[in-house]
């Protein structure tokens, strides 16, 4: 039992917490704890499973599977540079792409720039987009993107070709719609968090950037915006993470060809997509090649996720520094 | 662009020695009626103190002095505000332009999460100043007597300093770009005694160069700095909180020779 401040005849009804709240107390520890340790056990399972089943992979070809360019099922060759690549080359594009919109999307919907209601129902669109499956995506990719981006991508090709991002033509599936819908698919993620963020900046800041006679993108570009840069690149990195990951929609539109390339308009692969196309009639060298891929791409997103939280805490840590 | 002329240069004609005419006749939030007639012209070279009991418009009538209430949705104002001979309410006039003449100080120390030297140089970088920032900002922050503590950690951020700092820096990013007027809202309450006394040093010292209008509720503060006080208080008659200025004048005479029933009994603290 804890101490008591009584002091005789006083008429304070000032006593300790009983001893349910303290009971509450623990058992609201206990529970956080657990779950912290089941989420950590969860992750430590998956990859102790996958890196199982990829062991014989990675025995036989070790560090080359990750140069290699070829996946011959056959002869039993695997390599997923190209993978590894195509994974990375229309993350960023997306990243770039769909960032660019969604902080400009957080900044119209949270400095006033429409009135309050209308801001809600954009708002709540957005929001929406997330909750499209993925397969709608692809089918929409296919029918309205790919369609809708050809005749200007192949235009692009015969008259400016020998730039490198625009090498080759574009005849159907290939990085370009794959990385138009992409974009959209993380737009959702990284516009929310941006609008959190930045509607987590004081009002006393904004008043103080007016005050020194700012017009609004003064104050919107120089401190608004990075006031809120930690949420905000928290939310790139989530949203980079999504299209690290992003399979059926990229699987439908990429057109799942082992090449590397610059170029915009030729077909590529990501290890997602390569993993969603192949595993379904994958016999057995195949199988275990599959999950040394998979095993590489969740150590990109691990990677991508660590680099992206320490950088956070990095720049936070500049700010608070005396 | 031509409000930026017209207001660096003063009509002729107009009395030399008034920064702010301030000619209020309302000023509403909304269909809020906050404050009525009042007419509270701001001397050149001077402090003008504003004192009166909280809720009755010091700090609105403050802020519609470099229109930094057109921020708030509703915000209304009858009357005129001339500055320089300028109306600053009329048509075509961009309040931005108003605010880089007539700077601020609030009640909060409000630094932007930047470097010291940043959050210094943040008023000369937005008005294109080509010439030495450097010097700018140290001249600034020695006369807002921060740079003796600040001097060696010019990159730390802002945000690191003691509230009492943090408020001393917002004073050096508001008069590092020299503005005619500074407009301070209880600049010190956040703040300890001793440095309060510095800010009110410092506010002595800026007197020279700047016309300064400050709002304080302390009255010793008022008493110390301010040559000019003006009061205002607040009107419960018609159902609503109308605030409205009572009397203005010399200090000494709003302290010791008060005019009206109201200014005696709130300088003896008979009411807050
Ligand atoms: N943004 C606003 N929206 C609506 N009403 C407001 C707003 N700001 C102030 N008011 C109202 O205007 C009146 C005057 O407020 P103001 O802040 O100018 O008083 P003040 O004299 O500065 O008081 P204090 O000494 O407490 O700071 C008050 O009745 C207040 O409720
Ligand atoms: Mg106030």
């Amino acid at each position: 039992m804890s101490v008591q401040f009584v002091v005789p005849g006083s008429k304070s009804v000032s006593r300790p917490p009983s001893v349910a709240a303290y009971l509450v107390d623990r058992t609201f520890f206990f529970i956080a704890a657990l779950g912290a340790l089941i989420i950590i056990a969860l992750v430590a399972y998956i990859l102790w499973e996958i890196g199982g089943q990829a062991l014989p992979a990675i025995r036989t070809s070790g560090a080359k599977f990750l140069i290699n360019t070829g996946w011959d099922a056959q002869r039993g060759n695997f390599g997923i540079l190209p993978q590894i690549w195509g994974t990375l080359y229309s993350s960023l594009l997306a990243l770039a792409i769909g960032g660019f919109i969604g902080i400009t999307i957080a900044i119209f919907l949270t400095q006033d720039f429409l009135p309050p209601r209308i801001a809600v129902i954009f708002r709540t669109l957005i929001e929406m987009l997330a909750a499209i499956p993925s397969v709608v995506f692809g089918l929409w990719g296919i029918f309205v993107v790919i369609p809708f981006v050809r005749p200007g991508a192949n235009w692009l090709f015969e008259h400016a070709g020998f730039i490198p991002f625009f090498g080759s033509s574009l005849s159907g599936p290939g990085l370009l719609p794959a990385v138009i819908v992409l974009s959209i698919m993380i737009l959702p993620t990284v516009a929310a968090i941006s609008q959190d963020a930045i509607g987590l900046v004081p009002y006393k800041i904004k008043e103080a950037a007016y005050g020194m006679g700012a017009t609004r993108w003064e104050a919107i570009l120089k401190v608004i915006v990075p006031t809120a840069s930690g949420g905000i690149f928290s939310a790139l990195v989530l949203g980079f993470g999504r299209a690290l990951g992003e399979t059926m929609a990229l699987a439908m539109l990429i057109g799942n060809s082992n090449q590397i390339s610059l170029s915009l308009f030729s077909p590529a692969n990501t290890l997602a997509a390569l993993l969603a196309s192949n595993f379904p009639e994958a016999a057995q060298p195949e199988r275990q090649a599959l999950m040394y891929a998979a095993l590489v791409l969740l150590a990109i997103t691990l990677v991508v996720n660590v680099f992206g939280t320490l950088i956070l805490i990095w720049t936070s840590q500049k700010v608070a520094k005396a | 662009m031509s409000t930026a002329a017209v207001l660096r240069r003063p009509k002729t004609g107009t009395s030399s020695d008034i920064a702010i005419d301030c000619n209020v006749n309302k000023i509403f939030y909304g269909n809020f009626l906050a404050v009525r007639d009042s007419a509270v012209p701001i001397e050149k070279g001077k402090i003008t103190g504003f004192i009166g009991p909280s809720g009755c418009g010091k700090s609105t009538v403050l802020r519609s002095l470099n229109r930094m209430n057109d921020l708030i949705p509703g915000f209304r104002l009858e009357g005129k505000v001339d500055f320089l001979g300028q109306d600053i309410y009329a048509k075509g006039i961009d309040p931005v332009v108003v605010r880089r003449y007539i700077g601020m100080v609030f009640q909060q120390p409000n630094p932007f999460s930047m470097s010291i030297f940043d959050n210094v140089a943040f008023g000369l970088r937005l008005n294109r100043f080509k010439g030495d920032v450097e010097e700018k900002v140290e001249h600034a922050l020695r006369r807002a007597a921060l740079w003796d503590e600040v001097k060696d950690k010019l990159k730390a951020s802002g945000l690191s300093l003691s509230g009492g700092q943090q408020q001393r820096l917002c004073i050096a990013r508001a008069v590092a770009t020299e503005p005619t007027v500074l407009l301070m809202d209880e600049p010190c309450s956040a703040l300890d005694p001793i440095a309060t006394r510095r800010i009110e040093e410092l506010m002595l010292e800026l007197k020279k160069d700047y016309t300064i209008a400050l709002v304080t509720h302390n009255m010793q503060q008022a008493r110390r700095v301010a040559d000019v006080t003006a009061f205002f208080s607040v009107d419960i008659s018609k159902g609503g909180r109308t605030g409205f200025l009572v009397e203005i004048g010399d200090t000494n005479n709003i302290f010791d020779a008060p005019e009206t029933e109201l200014t005696k009994q709130y300088i003896r603290g008979e009411f807050s």
